[in-house]
């Protein structure tokens, strides 16, 4: 194959357009944070005792599945540079199956909430005065989000899953699953200031 | 194939991984522990201190920081302090209006 026939790539590039994005992503969360913040400060004790509702105990379970899964995705990269592709898929499938793990505890928690009639527009919740609204409207729209985060990671995974039993990412050329590692790094990371803030902080 | 910025990268072992994990779920368990034992004004400022600890370790270990090109760390460092910034004035505001 002649010079000119060879793709271009540029991994560093690669991986700074992720970190750009990634930038944007703390940023975005970053907002909600301030309006937690500002919430918080006006309504301390509803907060205070909205926070003490939430169960510490799937609170803490969700935060060692999510630590357990980016150990196991960033260790799929050292599998890949070690050109050991079972172990990369079979890391990269434990990863997938605790981001699973991780949304059916959420959707059991939600589930439970919902069933006490507290969620946004609820008649139960608006009479427990401002204070609640403005607690269970962030506590959902912020885990909410970081749900979705989630699932877009687990479609991520998903196809550089693919990827890999195709040997389209291989050990010489692995720059997507650093990049899809990067992104479910970030959703980890969201979430250990997530769970102080929601559950711990009563 | 030899281009730019596609040089073999940085092997971090299995076991550094199982280490930092070990040690993420001990500061969560600290976290709750600490929190549930009421420290008044205190608890807040010590869960969000081992959560910025926490996210340290990932930051420059799962998210191999610690071997990337110095521009990553300033970019996260400056969005951090950005953020920091942000919501002490924002704070500030509120406390002297």
């Amino acid at each position: 194959m002649s010079a000119h026939a060879e793709i271009h790539r540029d991994d560093l590039a690669s991986k700074t357009g992720m970190w750009l994005f990634l930038f944007t992503e703390m940023l975005l969360f970053g907002g909600l944070f301030v309006v937690y913040s500002v919430y918080r400060f006006r309504n301390p004790v509803a907060f205070h005792l909205a926070a003490g509702e939430l169960s510490v105990f799937i609170g803490t379970l969700n935060t060692v599945i999510l630590l357990t899964s980016s150990a196991t995705i960033a260790m799929s990269v050292t599998a890949m540079q070690k050109q050991n592709k079972k172990l990369t898929l079979l890391l990269l499938g434990i990863t997938v199956l605790l981001g699973i793990a991780f949304l059916v505890n959420k959707y059991f928690e939600w589930g439970g909430h919902i069933r006490e009639h507290i969620y946004p527009g609820s008649s139960v919740l608006a009479l427990r005065g401002q204070g609640d609204v403005l607690f269970y409207g962030l506590y959902y729209f912020m885990t909410g989000l970081h749900a979705l985060h989630i699932l877009i990671g687990l479609v991520f995974i998903g196809f550089i899953t693919v990827f890999v039993v195709r040997n389209k990412v291989n050990p010489e050329n692995f720059v997507l699953l650093e990049n899809s590692g990067l992104y479910w790094h970030l959703v980890d990371l969201i979430w250990i200031f997530l769970f102080p803030l929601f559950y711990l902080i009563t | 194939m030899e281009s730019l910025g596609n040089e073999k990268n940085h092997i971090i072992p299995y076991r550094t991984f199982l280490y930092v994990l070990a040690g993420l779920i001990a500061l969560t368990l600290t976290s709750v522990t600490l929190t549930q034992i009421s420290l008044g004004t205190l608890t807040v400022a010590m869960a969000l201190l081992i959560a910025a600890i926490k996210s340290f370790f990932v930051l420059r270990i799962f998210m191999h920081l610690k071997f990337e090109k110095r521009m990553f760390s300033i970019g996260v460092t400056a969005v951090a302090l950005l953020i920091s910034a942000v919501i002490i004035i924002t704070l500030l505001d509120y406390l002297y209006r």
